[in-house]
């Protein structure tokens, strides 16, 4: 593997890494916690948004991102050729 | 049949089970006994993973939590589910590339340093055995309430169980009994639940129920709980009470600190494949996210039943209470354990159950005749008192209990794993005596084991009083001490010795410092030269909980900053760590 080659495919990682880690804030930290009081204002049945992002919405997000980035990882491997037999 | 009898029944067939695995899947090398020969698949690690993590705090006493807490115990829902989001991203992959036992040895191998591997030991040993103090103390009371044998005596059974698996299978036995405690202890969590949805709401999903009407009213769960709770001077179950800064950090240094716990890291070296440790995170989170989600729904149907209970007609009303000779019998049960108590302040015979520290409603309750709460209900019960309340059949109260010992069973049989690896692998093997062989080193790490399992259940039995606050402590100390060090490691090559032992020993320090200036950990101060533990004295509003935050940014902070001012790592580090980028083996010297 060259050293352009390595460093393009690391950088595939961290950029996926990053657009993961910022949906991964923005559901916990940004709709359970910084923005909870101005989403409580929406209503989805018997929930308030904000509270239903930081007792359920949240993890439902957190293993959805987990499945997506194993997922699209093992697509960048291939397209380097680094994955495992 | 007897519910004892039942109880006995059903965890005694989980016990066979449990033993009957272990010895199935014996261990025969250190390979075996360390990381189960790297043979787990993804799915079955998943689940030995949620056996592992949820321990009896997430089984016993989280819904408990939660009930009493409302929108401020979301903090543990995010908090010990969101750091398998960093696990999966950041850490896990490329542990599982590197490919050797456990956590200390990576760190002493990237930071190529005999004194970072000891640190790193004393942390980790630190935060094992603080968490497996707290496991036994569940068994005991598990035991001593449903099969009614003295705490000890639950201990001493507990303690020889775990024995037989955990010192004969090691990880391979422990993984596959895992396994199986998952399964008997997410349907002992989700049975309960889906009975106790359905009759309060008729629908039987409880991640939807607390979000439905209470049948034949037309109001929703959550809403008529918060009516009903301020209308007895509580905080509003949906809003919180503490500040926003310290909602984020406590759930920020409860994520970090999960991704940097060592008996969770050290799953992930027993797939075989680096794909596989991508995959069996999102497994693990799926697996755990199945009671994460029910948890919030059991806390705010338990709040509404008891409430429901006590107050059962208008707040003020002289009828409005429930009379104490006519209380339900799960109330008499509790009572004999002390968890529940009663205490007829204003003589009227009858139970008030309010919040009496509110000096708002302080006024009302006056006008009302009440002479303050006099209910007082332990958090720990609520999951094991459910069944009781909701009046569901004997068999569902006995698999409860089951699943509450298979919770704490599994997740002391996996902190005993790290704590004896540590003292094998690191300490001796690594440290003391290079050349042991493979045979003696496996013994060595079974009479670690059998080591730990004794000082834990001492632990258990005579809890030094702190664990419980410990808790907190050690998920700050995972997040301020080792997860800095691991992230650096993998995506930072100029990472060096120097900056790894300086940062490490800041995070720790300083976070150590805090908990013991607030708390009085260890050394039992009388009071804090800085003031009591109350908000307005913290760190930028930051609780003691939520304090290996700012240690973690420490430890970030001084490891680049000594890293910079000293030699960079050698060239075969910076090499290592080209490899373990990448997941196929050798791509790098091709």
């Amino acid at each position: 593997m060259s050293s352009e080659q390595r460093l393009a495919y690391w950088q595939a990682n961290l950029r996926l890494v990053a657009a993961c880690l910022a949906v991964w804030f923005l559901c916990s930290f940004g709709f359970g916690v910084l923005l909870v009081e101005e989403l409580n204002r929406i209503r989805i049945g018997g929930f308030q948004l904000g509270f239903w992002f930081a007792q359920q919405g949240s993890i439902y997000v957190f293993v959805a991102l987990i499945f997506f980035y194993a997922w699209r990882m093992n697509r960048i491997d291939q397209k380097f050729d680094v994955h495992e037999d | 049949m007897s519910l004892q009898a039942l109880t006995y029944i059903v965890v005694g067939m989980s016990f066979l089970l449990y033993i009957g695995i272990a010895v199935w899947s014996r261990a025969h090398t250190t390979g075996d006994f360390y990381i189960a020969g790297k043979g787990v698949s993804p799915l079955a690690n998943g689940m030995a993973t949620a056996a592992d993590w949820m321990s009896a705090a997430s089984f016993i006493s989280m819904a408990g939590l939660i009930a009493f807490l409302g929108y401020d115990g979301s903090v543990y829902l995010m908090g010990w589910t969101g750091g398998y989001v960093l696990l999966a991203l950041l850490l896990a992959p490329y542990l599982r590339k590197f490919g050797k036992f456990t956590v200390p040895e990576f760190i002493a191998e990237r930071y190529y340093s005999k004194t970072a591997r000891i640190v790193a030991v004393i942390c980790l040993i630190f935060i094992s055995f603080t968490y497996v103090a707290g496991q036994m103390r569940g068994v005991g009371i598990v035991f001593s309430r449903f099969l009614e044998v003295e705490v000890t005596t639950g201990l001493l059974i507990g303690m020889g169980v775990v024995f037989v698996y955990a010192v004969l299978g090691g990880m391979k036995g422990i993984t596959y009994t895992q396994v199986a405690q998952y399964c008997v202890l997410i349907f002992a969590y989700t049975v309960p639940a889906v009975f106790i949805a359905i009759q309060i709401t008729e629908n039987p999903v409880p991640q939807l129920a607390f979000g439905s009407e209470i049948t034949g009213t037309g109001t929703a769960l959550l809403d008529k709980l918060d009516d009903i709770v301020t209308s007895l001077g509580f905080n509003q179950y949906t809003s919180g009470t503490k500040s926003r800064i310290d909602v984020f950090c406590i759930t920020m240094a409860l994520m970090v600190g999960t991704a940097g716990l060592p008996h969770v890291i050290v799953r992930f070296f027993t797939v075989p494949k680096v794909r596989d440790a991508r995959l069996s995170a999102g497994w693990a989170l799926l697996f755990i996210a199945l009671l994460y989600t029910t948890a919030p729904a059991v806390g705010s149907m338990a709040r509404y039943n008891l409430i429901n209970t006590v107050q059962t007609g208008e707040v003020g009303a002289v009828d409005g209470n429930l009379e104490y000779a006519e209380r339900p019998r799960w109330m008499h049960t509790w009572e004999q354990t002390g968890l529940v108590s009663y205490e007829d302040k204003n003589a009227d015979g009858r139970i008030q159950y309010y919040d009496d520290t509110n000096p708002e409603f302080a006024g009302k309750a006056a006008e009302f005749g009440w002479h303050g709460n006099e209910l007082s209900v332990d958090r720990d019960i609520m999951v094991l008192a459910n069944p009781e309340i909701a009046g569901l059949p004997n068999w569902v109260i006995a698999l409860v209990a089951a699943g509450g010992i298979a919770a704490a069973l599994s997740t002391a049989a996996g902190l005993l794993l790290v704590i004896s690896a540590a003292v094998s692998h690191d300490l001796i093997k690594g440290i003391f005596a290079p050349n042991i062989s493979d045979k003696s080193e496996l013994l060595a790490g079974r009479v670690a084991a059998a080591f730990a399992i004794v000082v834990a259940g001492y632990l258990g039995f005579d809890p030094p009083g702190w664990v419980a606050q410990v808790v907190a402590f050690a998920f700050g100390l995972a997040a301020a001490s080792l997860f800095p060090v691991i992230l650096l490691g993998i995506f930072w090559k100029g990472a060096n010795k120097q900056g790894a032992i300086a940062g490490m020993l800041t995070g720790l320090i300083f976070t150590y410092g805090y908990i013991e200036f607030y708390k009085g950990l260890f050394l039992k101060w009388a009071g804090s030269p800085w003031g009591d533990n109350v908000a307005e004295h913290w760190l930028f509003g930051i609780s003691p909980e939520g304090i290996g935050v700012v240690g973690m940014c420490l430890n970030f902070l001084v490891m680049v900053t000594v890293s910079r001012m000293t030699a960079p790592p050698p060239v075969h580090i910076q090499r290592m760590v080209d490899d373990i980028r990448v997941p196929r083996q050798g791509a790098e010297s091709a």
